[in-house]
């Protein structure tokens, strides 16, 4: 370890300075001052979680860059935080989806600038404390302060029915969070006193305590990912979410749920989760089938794009619970995909909402013609999304179907439908809305992308060609982690 | 017969709390219309008096008096200490309220320095009759502050209310404490500890009068089903008498629990351990479905207040010093999350003007971001979500109940609280979400500003670093059994 420098904190706790400091440039006479300390706020986040990928260390499954400080003692509560090839990735994901949406932000955000700025750093700080944390109780506080910027990011900068929304999103994941906080003091009581994940990992725990925990995880992360039937919070909040509310959502913070799985639910009741892969499974190829036909029924862009992301997602459990190499990396790189292919997706709708006021698809058409830029990069996200062989897209749904070959012919089979529907529901929405006749005088006065629009859709495109060609980089890091995740996950504990 | 006076040093600050209420008193009197500060200011110096006294007299030993029937512990220095300081908090937020409203009269003064007398004696009491002449000082004198404003109907009607209801609770209690001299022969907590360790007792009596004293208890923690009367009088009541009523008494009653439950009959927690749990379950079902019901905030954040006691009760269930320290956590945090959303509340009644309704709170984040924001910490640390106290206070309960092996209780718990977090993201939805109906600004003085804004802090930085308080909680109860 080359680093006695506290990196993670400095990642975790940059943000949330930086948020508290814009918070602190007051109303809207300093809006543009607002601005820049979010942007140089946000880059300076990416450009200090670089050495986390450099220095990182590929060939351990040890946790790396490991702080460990008492934190309250009355509960034996530490603030242990650490990396392995599980969290790395997605730390970095979040610091590079930052600076974008505060860009996205830049213009379309007239009132209250300096609030919605400083949310969006302070939340950035805080999933990264969710992603580092190595103390269950630490993981919690992180876990749910994540919900109270986001409630107020969907609650003011939102739609018509924005205040349903945030509170829907909110209680919803509160539900499954607070048994998950059950289950945590459970395994303080069984342990004899600790909150450390990673003694959590060596615990011996009777099947059916097992499977008790394993329900409570199974809430918290469910409602997070979210599984087809919790499903049903993610359309309203993504609707009425500002775009940047959206992108961070269906970038950041879905992925917490699937982060949730690996990090408790398989290793802490590995006997639980193979006593009910059966029924994950069959939750997530619900999730890939049935919400990839209702996908395609949707009337507005944004719901159809939610609905893409229930169905990418359970994509990501189904890999989780086959317990196999291929499975569990392609979920996860699938995750990362779909954090840039989602953010890109929505982006390219709040470029359309932000010219002309509406998400309908049927208020498009004929957008190509004016729009053109625009509507090369959009068909670039639309393939990725829909799983086109040399975007991200492909590489983590190719892994976990190869994953559930080896299970059982029909997973596969069922999986595999998801590159029909998917490209149905994701095409058919590009024809009408960029393709054929100019729809509407509104349509006819649209400008195309604006440079900074042009720079945030390039970026994204870069990286989701750059995973779709070479993966390596990616998937190398986690390796490691994962080969030893699996082995705990096949070894019982009972 | 040689008359030995008792030793007087344990209970010095109660004494000198008695003697400068007279002092208050005759100084009012005297100052006349102009200088009615003089009071104020008189009654914030007696407080920091006890306060220096109680600080200056603490020790970890136990110290007994009066025939044994007055007791100085470690928990009873910490209890008084943190009485003080929120009944000072209290005086400071309600100043400009009270003087609005024409009750900043001496009167007001000498009743709150009553009341706080009755907590410092319940809290040090180690009698039954100790423990009930503390209660009954501090509801008479409560009783008589609701009625402060003699013009108005909804005052007296609820002053009415909260006395009959007030003497009936007593009266179960009385009774209970009388079944319990009956089959034990004794009103000393530690002897009656003894005796029923002993097993010397009739076994059936006792029980009966513990369902007394647990219903009596219950009437004045206002848990449910004996909670009637909390919603009425929080919303008859001036504000800042509701303000009072909803906190230091709650430091009280945790001490007046302890007491009774855990010290005089620890040895039946077999008995009590079951009622506590249907009272604590119906209080956080009572108080989180019916306050989603409200309209009026004083009214909402009563029956909020019930489901709070339901899950201090919570805490009393594992009957282990792990627990009662949780309890103790859970009482404090709750004191210092009510004494700034009442404060909030009465920053936002203008001369003239009550506020009364949830919808007052509407676009707050407009008039004033920063009392805006401290009420969001406020609400966010009620409804439990981290980093605020509230959460930790949950957690400590939690653990405590889990660790009893009540592992459904805690998953009752934490679902009733998931409704109750319904009722306090309205007021933030309100504060943040709506659009304000009137900008009048909102201009407290600046002992006000900086109290609120340090009560607001201190719901952030105790959630952010819990250790001292907890620790502290935990050196109280230690200390003292």
């Amino acid at each position: 370890m080359s680093f006695e420098f506290p990196l993670l904190s400095l990642i975790i706790w940059l943000p949330i300075v930086f948020g508290v400091a814009v918070f602190a440039t007051g109303d809207d006479h300093n809006a543009q001052i607002a601005r820049w300390i979010a942007l140089a706020g946000s880059i300076l986040g990416l450009l200090i979680a670089i050495p986390l990928y450099t220095g990182f260390d590929s060939a351990t499954s040890a946790m790396q860059f490991v702080e460990n400080y008492v934190w309250f003692e009355r509960f034996n509560v530490n603030y242990h935080v650490g990396v392995d090839g599980i969290s790395m990735p997605l730390i970095l994901l979040n610091c590079f989806i930052t600076p974008l949406v505060v860009v996205a932000g830049w213009e379309v955000i007239k009132q209250r600038v300096s609030q919605y700025m400083g949310a969006f750093l302070v939340m950035s700080g805080i999933v990264n404390g969710v992603f580092s944390s190595l103390d269950a109780m630490l993981f919690y506080v992180f876990w749910e302060a994540s919900l109270i910027p986001m409630f107020l990011i969907i609650g003011i900068w939102g739609g018509p029915n924005r205040v349903y929304a945030a509170i829907k999103f909110f209680l919803y994941t509160l539900l499954g969070s607070l048994l998950m906080l059950i289950a945590f003091i459970y395994l303080y009581q069984t342990s004899g006193g600790s909150f450390s994940i990673q003694d959590y990992h060596q615990l011996e725990i009777p099947l059916t305590p097992q499977i008790l925990i394993f329900i409570a995880f199974l809430l918290a992360f469910a409602v997070k990912v979210p599984m087809w039937p919790v499903h049903t919070w993610l359309p309203d909040a993504h609707v009425e979410a500002p775009t940047g509310g959206s992108v961070v959502l269906a970038a950041i913070l879905l992925k917490l749920g699937g982060y949730g799985f690996l990090r408790f639910s398989l290793p802490i009741v590995p006997d639980a989760s193979n006593y009910l892969a059966g029924m994950m499974i069959a939750l997530s190829l619900i999730a890939v089938v049935y919400i990839g036909l209702i996908a395609l029924m949707q009337a507005d862009m944004k719901k159809l794009i939610a609905y893409s992301s229930v169905a990418h997602m359970g994509f990501v459990t189904l890999g989780f619970f086959l317990f196999n190499a291929y499975g569990v990396e392609g979920a996860m790189v699938q995750m990362i995909s779909h954090g840039f292919i989602s953010g890109a997706m929505f982006l390219c709708v709040g470029v359309l909402y932000d010219r002309l006021h509406s998400r309908q698809i049927a208020d498009y058409g004929g957008v190509v013609n004016k729009m053109p830029v625009f509507a090369a990069f959009f068909m670039l996200f639309a393939m990725a999304n829909a799983g086109l062989p040399g975007t991200s897209g492909f590489v983590g749904e190719f892994m976990v179907i190869m994953g559930s070959m080896k299970i059982n012919f029909w997973y596969a089979f069922l999986a595999a439908t998801t590159l029909i529907f998917g490209a149905a529901y994701t095409l058919w929405m590009y024809k009408r809305v960029i393709f054929g006749a100019v729809a509407s005088p509104a349509v006819e006065g649209l400008e195309d992308i604006s440079k900074r629009e042009f720079a945030l859709l390039a970026i994204l495109a870069i990286s989701v060609l750059w995973i779709g060609v070479y993966p390596y980089p990616l998937t190398e890091v986690m390796h490691a982690t994962i080969d030893h995740l699996l082995i705990h996950v096949n070894s019982s504990k009972l | 017969m040689n008359f030995i006076p008792p030793d007087f040093a344990p209970a010095s600050s109660e004494i000198f709390m008695l003697i400068m209420v007279c002092v208050v008193m005759l100084a009012d009197l005297t100052a006349g219309e102009n200088r009615r500060y003089v009071a104020y200011l008189l009654t914030q110096v007696t407080l920091l008096g006890c306060a220096l006294l109680t600080f200056l007299s603490f020790s970890t030993e136990t110290s007994q008096t009066f025939s044994g029937m007055f007791v100085d512990d470690a928990m009873a220095d910490i209890l008084k200490l943190m009485v003080y300081g929120t009944v000072s908090a209290v005086l400071i937020y309600s100043h400009a309220y009270i003087s609005d409203r024409g009750m900043l009269r001496g009167e007001f003064f000498s009743l709150v320095l009553f009341a706080t007398l009755g907590m410092m004696v319940m809290i040090s009491a180690s009698h039954f009759l100790t423990l009930y002449i503390g209660l009954e000082l501090l509801s008479l004198s409560l009783y008589a502050l609701v009625a402060l404003r003699r013009d108005s109907i909804v005052a007296t009607e609820a002053a009415m209310k909260f006395f009959v209801l007030g003497a009936l609770a007593s009266g179960f209690l009385l009774y209970g404490m009388s079944m319990v001299y009956g089959a034990t022969g004794t009103l000393h907590v530690s002897q009656l500890a003894q005796i029923i360790q002993s097993e010397a007792s009739s076994r059936e009596v006792l029980v009966v009068g513990l369902v007394f004293i647990v219903a009596g208890i219950s009437f004045k923690l206002s848990a449910a089903p004996f909670h009637m009367w909390a919603p009425d009088v929080y919303q008859g009541a001036p504000t800042a008498v509701t303000l009072f009523i909803g906190s230091a008494p709650k430091l009280a009653a945790f001490g007046f629990v302890m007491r009774l439950l855990v010290e005089g009959m620890g040895e039946m927690v077999a008995d009590w351990q079951g009622m506590l749990v249907i009272l604590a379950v119906m209080s956080m079902a009572v108080g989180n479905l019916a306050a989603i019901a409200q309209t009026n905030i004083k009214r909402m954040l009563a029956y909020s207040t019930i489901s709070h006691m339901g899950f201090l009760l919570l805490g009393f269930i594992s009957a282990d010093s792990n627990g009662y320290s949780s309890a103790l956590f859970y009482v404090i945090a709750y004191v210092l999350m009510t004494l700034g959303t009442f404060a909030v509340i009465m920053l936002l009644c203008r001369n003239g003007f009550e506020a009364e309704n949830i919808s007052d709170f509407k676009g707050l984040s407009k008039r004033n971001s920063w009392y805006a924001f401290i009420t969001l910490l406020l609400m966010f640390s009620l409804a439990g979500i981290p980093p605020m106290i509230g959460f930790y206070a949950k957690m400590a309960v939690l653990q405590a109940v889990v660790n009893a092996g009540y592992i459904w209780l805690a998953v009752a718990a934490v679902l009733f609280s998931l409704i109750g977090a319904f009722y306090y993201l309205r007021i933030i939805k309100l504060m943040y979400f709506d659009e304000p109906e009137t900008d009048e600004p909102i201009l407290p003085n600046s002992d006000v500003r900086i109290l609120l804004s340090a009560n607001g802090f201190a719901v952030l930085a105790l959630g952010i670093f819990p250790q001292a308080l907890m620790g502290l909680s935990l050196y109280a109860i230690q200390n003292s059994m």
